[in-house]
């Protein structure tokens, strides 16, 4: 172990432009991979807050027992899709609609408005059949009158959300795989450089292990180093977007952790594969 | 030691490389194998350090067999020969000692032995006085002492020389040629690939002639009985040095009556055959100078 890493370090001393090289090209393709991945991440988010608004509202008739809508509600807050329900009262109705609208809160006179109930629905049950189906089964209260939750604001938001994880996962990948190819044939070529070195190892009888050990301790540091520098450029240009264009959210630790480690056990496994493929070819 | 039974090695595009090809060669024989270019001297060679295996045939070294060898013994049989090349394949950034101890470190030799083992080869080649010289810095000849060096620091039971003298001029040929002799003598086995007629005609060895890919000639080594030590196998101390156990001495002894050589080769003869020795302050310091 103490060989491989002194022959890794060695590596990079005897050949600094190729490693530096390496490394560069390594924190580069992980960047672009990061920034696509800060980018999803935010369209999400966005698209997670949009969600939120998603509600199903029944608008309950006059002259209703108070009693049968509070039990109603209490029944609608069983429903295991339901978030939270709302009782809003003509009062309350009235009071909202005249902040909300501000200069012309004399518009509406009391009686306008009817009380309604208002249902939110948990993560993951926000789209259309959902929707519908919670709504359907609200219309069985003869009290309610009529139900709104803006069918067709809701299909179009969930075809967004649709074509936005296709996008993203299909994009994510591709970048994922051009990182990894990119990282790859940069170690096959550091491998190559130094195929002298194999060659005479295997000459005087080195094990296949004592010959893979210091590519992979180097594998290992590019990668790592890669995803650092990576992470720098990631944060460098968030702190740039932040301040000029827009706010936006960051990775979390474990996420960047979890990237930087990526970095190394993609350049571990390229070391492996590229040292393994010439130990079978020479 | 080596024993070569009906060997042919064919490659997957063009014809066989060698063809039916049986010889032996015996601890402690210096051997020619020469040969025009293409004859398939370089593939024997490589079918002895297992870089390449027999199609059909069977290659036996030290006992052990090419037909049953699993990847994972390989190593361990190229620890008991020692290789050196055309073109030297040194390594370029380390120096005559680096190079030498390069070989010492990727065999998990303990830290403390390789300075020692380093000094005593470069001073059996006759280079200790450049051990920190970079190959650029050495002329061809002493570039191939370091490969020769190299090659001989974990004790070697046979040298293998594919064309060693091919790059050298004539003074530097004789010399490393002086020094083959001189680790001939001191026990090891040589067996040295070389299309240079003149260097074989004027020398009394046993040679091997090759042409396209068949054994033409062969001016005879001496045939031991059968059962003899080539059939058994040969413990090494150099490897052995690694995993920290000594190999029993009398196993080392073992058959080694018949052959004068190998009684001294117990005792690492050529450390002290390297002092005693006249010859190595003749053509090799001559060349080093």
């Amino acid at each position: 172990m103490n060989l491989a890493v002194r022959e890794a370090v060695r590596a990079f001393k005897r050949a600094p432009m190729l490693s530096a090289l390496s490394v560069t090209t390594i924190a580069f393709s992980l960047f672009a991979f990061g920034l696509f991945g800060l980018v999803a991440l935010n369209l999400r988010s966005a698209l997670a807050d949009i969600e939120e608004r998603v509600e199903i509202r029944g608008f309950v008739a006059e002259g209703t027992n108070p009693e049968a809508t509070a039990t109603a509600v209490g029944d609608i807050s069983s429903f295991p899709e339901v978030a939270s329900v709302l009782l809003i009262s003509e009062v309350q109705a009235l009071d909202r609609a005249r902040r909300e609208l501000g200069e012309f809160e004399d518009v509406f006179e009391a009686g306008i408005l009817p009380a309604s109930i208002e249902v939110r629905l948990k993560e993951g049950y926000r789209d259309p059949a959902h929707v519908r189906e919670i709504a359907r089964r609200l219309e069985v209260y003869d009290f309610i009158d009529d139900i709104r939750y803006g069918e067709e604001w809701v299909e179009k938001l969930h075809r967004l959300r649709t074509i936005a994880s296709a996008v993203g996962i299909s994009l994510g990948m591709t970048f994922a795989l051009v990182a990894v190819i990119i990282i790859g044939s940069t170690i096959r070529m550091a491998v190559l450089a130094r195929s002298r070195e194999i060659r005479i190892m295997r000459l005087v009888g080195a094990t296949n292990g004592f010959i893979r050990a210091p590519f992979l301790v180097e594998g290992f540091l590019k990668g790592l180093l890669g995803g650092v520098l990576a992470l720098v450029l990631t944060r460098t240009t968030f702190e740039f977007v932040g301040q000029y264009v827009v706010q936006a959210s960051y990775f979390n630790t474990g996420i960047a952790v979890l990237g930087v480690l990526g970095g190394a056990l993609i350049g571990l496994v390229g070391s492996a594969v590229s040292v393994g493929r010439h130990l079978r070819r020479v | 030691m080596i024993r070569f039974t009906h060997v042919t090695k064919q490659y997957p595009k063009g014809g066989p490389a060698i063809d039916d090809v049986s010889f032996h060669v015996n601890r402690g024989e210096f051997v020619f194998l020469t040969g025009p270019s293409g004859a398939g001297k370089s593939t024997v060679l490589k079918l002895i350090y297992v870089d390449e295996r027999p199609t059909s045939g069977e290659m036996k070294f030290a006992g052990q067999s090419s037909a049953v060898m699993t990847m994972k013994e390989i190593p361990a049989l190229r620890r008991r020969l020692g290789v050196v090349f055309q073109d030297f394949q040194l390594l370029e950034d380390r120096t005559a000692e680096q190079n030498v101890a390069f070989a010492l470190e990727v065999i998990g030799t303990p830290h403390q032995q390789v300075g020692p083992k380093v000094a005593r080869a470069l001073t059996q080649v006759g280079l200790a006085a450049k051990a920190t010289a970079l190959p650029h810095e050495l002329s061809g000849g002493e570039q191939q002492r370091v490969a020769i060096a190299r090659a001989l620091v974990n004790d070697p039971i046979v040298l293998l020389a594919d064309e060693p003298t091919g790059n050298l001029d004539d003074r530097a040929t004789r010399g490393i040629f002086q020094l083959l002799r001189d680790i001939n003598a001191s026990g090891t086995a040589v067996m040295m690939a070389t299309h240079d007629l003149a260097l074989v005609k004027a020398q009394q060895y046993r040679t091997l002639e090759m042409n396209r890919g068949r054994l033409v000639y062969d001016s005879g080594g001496q045939f031991p009985a059968e059962g003899d030590e080539f059939d058994v196998p040969v413990p090494n101390p150099a490897i052995d040095l690694a995993v920290a156990a000594a190999p029993p001495a009398e196993s080392l002894l073992e058959g080694a009556a018949a052959d004068p050589r190998l009684e001294g080769a117990a005792a690492d003869p050529r450390l002290e055959g390297a002092a005693a020795d006249s010859r190595l302050d003749g053509p090799q310091a001559e060349e080093a100078r």
